[in-house]
């Protein structure tokens, strides 16, 4: 598909690093507000899909290649299977919480009922979150490339 | 009564989806009316986590009371998840139906017959 | 030995992981990502029989996820391990190495396999997945992840248009059944607070929600599982994948049978001998309802392999009657629960699910072989290939004679069990088994001879046998076949015997969870 004219262009430019700043706070922030690796990845793939319909399939496919996104996927996905395997290593079962108590990153155990956040607590689940969020947004992008470079190069192949 | 009112709307989204589905014979037509389904069946796992003036269930910053509960929460958001992943699937195959077949129309596409 | 007790995890475990670096192994060569899979596959199948001689000696195994032991309320996730469990994966677990090991050279000049191989390796951990948990909405998750990636795998060859209209089908008739599914999880869950499949077990009511609870549940199941009149999606589907593909869909297909079993047996045991009106037990009942859907699809499935003329269309039609014996040795069973002759009946049906999915698992790799050499499928062009093709031709003799129920093969083991048993609820059930299995018999030794057998045509004079790596797959399921045959009594008492022990004494998988708190 070709691009849009240029006042779209610019505010998708100004428009972008705030929804990324946004999606990714919603990532970190899973295991206190409500949120978590789908959800904050959807974001950042919605708003890295404002930036295709912007400046066109054409452009984009020069700029990003769909081969090393898969790379990134991958690695998301690798990163939580070792994290539960290391459950297992390192605490009683497969999929256990063994950062929680520890005094190592994510440790701290909040007071039951409420309070205020503290971004310190929640042992595995943040570095989970993490994993998830990077497959979820190299997932839905890919998705989103390769529908657009399908129907583009149909419509050439139908002329 | 106020009470019963997302048990309506669950059983309309879900016979409208079947709707959609069986008479309708665009092939993306199909396909809203799986989304028009997955919705109503989301909607109603949530329904059922809902509890007497209940507050939403996040501990950080909150007003004392009665909390809904997390669970359905939890289940709803696997069943959207891999709602995308089913919807993802069914429309790229639409895209190759159409390069096959040039058609969206699903009486005509009848290749596999008896 | 004693294994530890995280091996029921590594089962589901490994073929994960090895779906996820399949595409960054992908990357350095091709033969390494062969023998990186099928590596995976050995490794996690060996892991499966370990298992397995755990369980048959010592009984009910179970794992929970995250924690040490069992707190009320209970709400984690728990696999747990019988013997029914454990026959569905083994049967799995040798039909996926089976079907990697052909498509090493039946796939090789395709593009695209690393997207193939990770496919192949996620369905993996779907199927042993399902068979292996002990909770609802995790039976639920992996149902949709192995609907998804046989979708995917059906549809793979995307330059022919059959290939892709077979998957369209397939995923919308499957999301179907699945939110269905979901829907009376969700009944349930909204009356007990409860997801695991013991604690469910022990807490059923019997209630009107829950009636429609288990009719959601069988029709959603059983038309997963190929029964007529919901069997519109079988013969596109397995006519249209590639060979190796289907191989791995019979077994997932299977796997959906065990949920029909799991949901009767395990879920709504306590509420099978209730009494409804006319004296009449809810398990006769349902008995007869799955009894008379059998007998429909037999009927339907030979008659209608009769007049097909496409190759791989042909032993789908077959693959939907086998499909209908075992729900019919499965249904007397519920209706006779309790006496001797049910036992039988149940024996029969579990034993035939094991080689039905061996039997039609051979047939269809013939099919590929034949589509391999000569590039054609449809049963009017193929003639005289007994002269090029020779081991392929005695392996397609085998299947035939095993898929007809012929002694000395594994087909007529478990079938006359089948017969004698519903000889004694109803003698017409008998007779038409009878006299649909000789039909399955004519079906194909006209296949045989139109396709084998015949003048030698032009066309068809520089065949070559097929490379080795397909011919050692055959080979090995032909002899699995010849040894269930000879030898039926050792696979009975050893590994059916007490699967369907623990389906009728459903008391025991539910005090494992329970009895200790």
């Amino acid at each position: 598909m070709s691009e849009m004219s240029k006042i779209v262009r610019t505010i998708s430019n100004i428009a972008f690093p705030f929804s990324m700043i946004y999606g990714l706070y919603v990532i970190a922030h899973g295991h206190l507000t409500p949120g978590g690796g789908f959800q904050g990845g959807a974001i950042v793939a919605s708003a890295c899909a404002m930036i295709l319909v912007a400046f066109g399939s054409k452009w984009t496919i020069t700029k990003i290649k769909e081969k090393r996104l898969s790379v990134f996927e991958s690695l998301g996905a690798i990163g939580f299977i070792v994290l539960a395997l290391l459950g297992l290593i390192f605490g009683v079962a497969f999929f256990s919480n063994f950062l929680a108590g520890s005094k190592y990153l994510f440790g701290t155990i909040p007071p039951m009922g409420s309070g205020l956040a503290n971004i310190d607590t929640g042992g595995v689940l943040p570095l989970m979150n993490f994993a998830v969020g990077l497959k979820v947004i190299a997932g839905l992008f890919v998705i989103v490339l390769v529908m657009a470079y399908a129907t583009t190069s149909f419509k050439e192949a139908k002329k | 009564m106020i009470y019963n009112i997302p048990y309506i709307a669950v059983a309309a989204l879900i016979l409208l989806g079947l709707y959609a589905l069986i008479f309708k014979r665009n092939l993306i037509k199909m396909v809203i009316g799986i989304t028009l389904i997955e919705s109503g069946v989301n909607l109603f796992l949530i329904t059922l986590g809902y509890r007497k003036d209940s507050i939403a269930p996040i501990y950080t910053s909150s007003p004392g009371g009665t909390m809904a509960f997390p669970v359905p929460q939890a289940l709803t958001l696997t069943s959207i998840v891999i709602g995308v992943a089913v919807l993802a699937l069914m429309l790229s195959l639409v895209v190759h139906i159409y390069r096959h077949y040039a058609t969206l129309d699903v009486s005509k596409i009848r290749r596999l017959k008896e | 030995m004693n294994i530890p007790d995280y091996t029921i995890a590594m089962v589901v475990a490994i073929p994960l992981l090895g779906a996820f670096l399949t595409p960054l192994v992908s990357k350095i060569n091709d033969k390494i990502r062969n023998i990186f899979v099928i590596l995976v596959l050995a490794l996690n199948a060996g892991l499966v029989f370990l298992l397995a001689s755990e369980i048959l000696t010592k009984g009910i195994k179970t794992y929970i996820f995250g924690a040490k032991d069992l707190t009320f309320p209970i709400v984690r996730i728990l696999f747990e391990v019988d013997a029914m469990s454990i026959f569905m994966a083994i049967i799995s677990s040798i039909l996926v190495l089976i079907a990697v090991i052909y498509s090493w050279a039946f796939m090789k000049e395709n593009t695209g396999l690393d997207k193939y191989y990770t496919l192949i390796l996620l369905l993996t951990a779907g199927m042993l997945g399902m068979v292996l948990t002990g909770d609802m909405f995790n039976f639920f998750v992996f149902l949709e992840i192995s609907s998804i990636a046989s979708c995917a795998l059906i549809a793979f060859w995307t330059d022919v248009g059959e290939s892709v209209e077979a998957g369209f089908k397939y995923i919308v008739i499957s999301s179907m059944g699945a939110l269905f599914v979901l829907f009376a999880v969700a009944l349930l869950y909204g009356q007990y607070n409860a997801l695991n499949i013991a604690l469910l077990s022990n807490l059923i009511q019997y209630t009107f929600l829950d009636k429609i609870a288990l009719v959601l549940l069988i029709i959603a199941l059983a038309m997963k599982a190929g029964i007529v009149p919901m069997h519109m999606w079988l013969p596109d589907s397995y006519g249209s994948a590639p060979s190796s593909v289907t191989v791995i869909l019979v077994s997932a297909t299977l796997a959906s049978l065990y949920g029909v079993l799991r949901v009767i047996f395990t879920l709504y045991g306590n509420a099978l001998s209730t009494l409804i009106r006319f004296d009449i037990s809810v398990n006769v009942l349902i008995g007869w309802f799955i009894v008379a859907l059998a007998v429909i699809s037999i009927i339907i499935g030979v008659t209608m392999a009769l007049i097909q003329s496409d190759f791989n269309r042909l032993i789908a039609y077959g693959a939907v009657a086998e499909i209908g014996y075992m729900f019919l040795g499965i249904g007397a069973g519920i209706v006779a629960l309790g006496t001797a002759y049910g036992k039988i009946a149940l024996n029969g049906g579990i034993f035939h699910i094991m080689n039905d999915a061996l039997d039609v698992a051979l047939l269809f790799l013939v099919a590929g072989s034949i589509y391999y050499a000569t590039r054609e499928t449809s049963l009017d062009k193929l003639c005289g290939l007994a002269r090029n093709m020779k081991y392929t031709t005695v392996f397609f003799i085998i299947g035939l004679l095993a898929i007809a129920g012929m002694p000395p093969l594994n087909g007529f083991a478990s079938k006359i069990l089948i017969y004698e048993s519903t000889f004694q609820i109803n003698p017409i059930l008998a007779i038409v088994a009878i006299l649909c299995s000789i039909l399955l018999l004519a079906v194909f030794v006209k296949v045989f001879f139109s396709a084998f057998m015949g003048p030698k045509i032009s066309k068809y004079s520089d065949v070559k046998e097929v490379p080795k790596s397909m011919l050692i797959s055959m080979g090995i399921i032909a002899s699995i076949i010849v040894f269930i045959g000879l030898f039926p009594d050792i696979i009975i008492s050893n590994i059916v015997e007490p699967a369907s022990n623990a389906l009728i004494g459903y008391s025991e998988y539910v005090s494992q969870v329970v009895g200790g708190l």
